[in-house]
């Protein structure tokens, strides 16, 4: 009986050990081995820290980098803001199909692949597009405005994209705030902005935390916005692992480039959790 | 009364749709009473409290807190503080803050709110409880918070909504002595809504009865008790018997209701109409094994044991009686020669008139 159920959780267990082995933890670990190989003659690699040096002592790596940081938690900040409103009202305003609508609505966007979402707008924002079109017909101006190629197109387009993964997790926290004890902290004499600060923020934090985990990592990941929407400006580390993989051929210096976002994303959730007091595990219980 | 009442509804309804959840209510309570609302679930008790609390608004009447008129002022704003049924403490906070909370909403500063809370904390015997996790507490301990909360901000009026009502019965038996006991020191006006007629009758001053949105009867625990103005007073409250039937004469006070079976019992109450219905307390039926110890009792009958309910200090008979369809519901004394009565045994049953409730049905 106890070698039968061992057996059954152990085959149960077997997909995803395999899963997360061969597709997770072996080619990360391949990586790593990868990038502390240095090239020392044509075909000839040593074992150095070489590519990571390079990394300090060119500027543009390591300022992508850190516009990569920053512009991700500019993202991940705007897009709280922005999910907040909306979760609230689908968590306690809406009742029954609203509910189920609001949210079908969220996830709508999510039918299409990324590109083809990102392609929209393209369409919305460039010279000939239909925002410049329609400021030109109003009068508003009088030559064509081209809104894409810059940092607010990039934002735009990754917020968008965040989206539907913050308002999820926060609608989530915020549905089991009992109605009662919203009602109480009015009842003892707090303002609507005390009962925000004070009751309903501290109790969907777990679903703050866990919405801007992940809107930060689809982030500081994404490859496909930065390079539509910011084109040139774009400059996101993704495009200097992309470049050194594919057009440079440099595999080891490629490999260095993707530990060092791993550690970014890693470190900055880290920070994050220590900074908000949450432990990943009840922020994952909440994703 | 010289102080003007802390409460005072005047002709307040509140309609959903076309249904009148509450239907035209009028009332007042003094200073430092506690008052009860009792009534069965949906009878629109709730909805009455939430409008004093200022949660909903009437659609009609006035509400009227120490002679100033509520009327469009917002739940924060009001010197009314609640005791949710769920008690609703604030989980993110620990104790002593779910105490300051209050305070600090109104501006207090932070070390003072601290020490006003600790205080309140000593008051009700959670000295040192400050630091706790409101999720640390046992359920005596989360309603006295929940209490200290409302009282630490020196309401006019405490609204306590079934509060009782998510603990063990041991429990409530002692927080319904402990609230009256803390009502008493803190001298706090109390309004208290409950479907549980022995919470309402233990601790209140007064008692108003709501049925369908509306007030029945308002008084005294004793008045309700004794002196039901209606019938759903008189089933609502304790324990009872009923019975249905036609009057067949009054004479005075006196009125003679005959039962379907032919059997009459003689009562006292109003009789404008030929069907009536007669209520009789457990407690006011005289039981002996002899019939000439019922002496000169006008309702005399003679049945048997049909269950013995034993409760301790509670427990009563069901007496099949002949002329009765159901039978007949009496007190138990268990310091009596009849403690140790078995079922079948044949007995004797009597009562006074005074103690036969009769209204028009």
């Amino acid at each position: 009986m106890r070698s039968a159920q061992r057996l059954t959780l152990f085959l149960l267990m077997a997909p995803a050990v395999l899963w997360l082995g061969l597709l997770i933890v072996l080619p990360h670990v391949e990586i790593l081995i990868l990038s502390f190989s240095e090239r020392v003659a044509p075909r000839v690699y040593a074992f150095g820290a070489g590519n990571y040096l390079e990394f300090f002592t060119e500027p543009l790596y390591w300022r992508t980098f850190a516009r990569t940081a920053i512009m991700s938690i500019l993202v991940t900040a705007i897009t709280l803001v922005l999910a907040f409103p909306i979760a609230l009202y689908i968590a306690r305003v809406a009742r029954g199909p609203t509910k189920a609508m609001l949210l079908l609505l969220c996830l709508l966007p999510f039918w299409v692949s990324e590109l083809v979402r990102t392609l929209g707008w393209m369409m919305l924002l460039r010279e000939t597009g239909v925002i410049s079109y329609l400021l030109r017909m109003t009068g508003l101006a009088d030559q064509p405005v081209e809104m894409l190629y810059n940092d607010g197109a990039v934002i735009l387009g990754l917020v968008y994209g965040g989206l539907l993964f913050m308002i999820v997790p926060l609608a989530n926290a915020l549905e089991s705030l009992e109605p009662a004890v919203v009602e109480a902290g009015f009842d003892l004499g707090g303002s609507r902005w005390t009962v925000l600060r004070r009751i309903v923020i501290p109790h969907a934090m777990p679903g703050i935390v866990a919405g801007s985990i992940i809107v930060f990592m689809l982030t500081v990941g994404n490859f496909a916005t930065p390079v539509l929407l910011g084109g040139k400006n774009g400059l996101w580390f993704t495009e200097q692992i992309y470049a050194q993989f594919i057009t440079r051929f440099n595999w080891p210096q490629g490999a260095a480039f993707g530990m060092l976002l791993l550690l970014l994303s890693s470190t900055i959730v880290w920070v994050g959790l220590r900074l908000t007091g949450q432990s990943l595990g009840t922020t994952l219980r909440q994703a | 009364m010289t102080s003007p009442p802390d409460l005072d509804l005047l002709n307040i309804t509140k309609r959903f749709g076309s249904h009148r959840a509450v239907d035209d209510v009028t009332f007042s309570v003094a200073p430092g009473e506690f008052f009860s609302i009792l009534g069965p679930s949906g009878c629109g008790k709730t909805t009455l409290m939430r409008m004093i609390a200022g949660f909903e608004d009437p659609t009609s009447g006035d509400i009227r807190i120490r002679d100033k008129s509520m009327i469009g002022v917002p739940a924060n704003r009001r010197p009314v503080n609640m005791v949710f049924q769920s008690l609703a403490l604030f989980p993110m906070m620990s104790v002593g803050e779910n105490i300051a909370y209050g305070l600090t909403c109104r501006g207090v500063a932070r070390a003072e709110a601290e020490k006003r809370a600790n205080r309140m904390l000593e008051r009700v015997g959670l000295k040192g409880f400050g630091d706790r996790r409101v999720t640390a507490l046992s359920g005596g301990q989360r309603q006295r918070v929940a209490i200290a909360r409302c009282l630490v901000l020196e309401p006019t009026l405490v609204l306590l909504d079934e509060p009782l009502g998510a603990l063990d019965l041991k429990l409530r038996e002692h927080m319904k002595i402990e609230l009256k006991q803390l009502q008493a020191t803190f001298n706090t006006t109390f309004a208290y809504i409950t479907h549980d007629q022995s919470e309402a009758l233990v601790m209140s001053d007064r008692i108003a009865v709501m049925n369908q949105g509306r007030f029945e009867q308002v008084g005294s625990p004793r008045e309700l008790y004794h002196n039901p103005a209606t019938p759903f007073v008189a089933s609502f409250v304790g324990e009872t018997n009923r019975w249905q039937g036609e009057i067949a004469s009054t004479a005075g006070g006196t009125v003679a209701l005959r039962l379907p079976s032919g059997a009459t019992i003689m009562g006292e109450g109003a009789a404008s109409q030929k069907s009536a219905l007669a209520f009789v307390r457990p407690e006011a039926i005289a039981l002996s094994q002899d019939q000439a110890a019922l002496g000169t009792l006008p309702n005399r009958f003679e049945g048997r044991v049909a269950a013995v309910l034993f409760d301790g200090a509670n427990s009563s008979l069901l007496v099949e009686t002949p002329g009765f369809d159901e039978p007949v519901r009496a007190v138990l004394p268990q310091a009596g020669p009849l403690a140790g009565i078995a079922v079948g045994a044949p007995i004797h049953l009597g009562w006074a008139s005074q103690a036969t409730k009769v209204f028009a049905a």
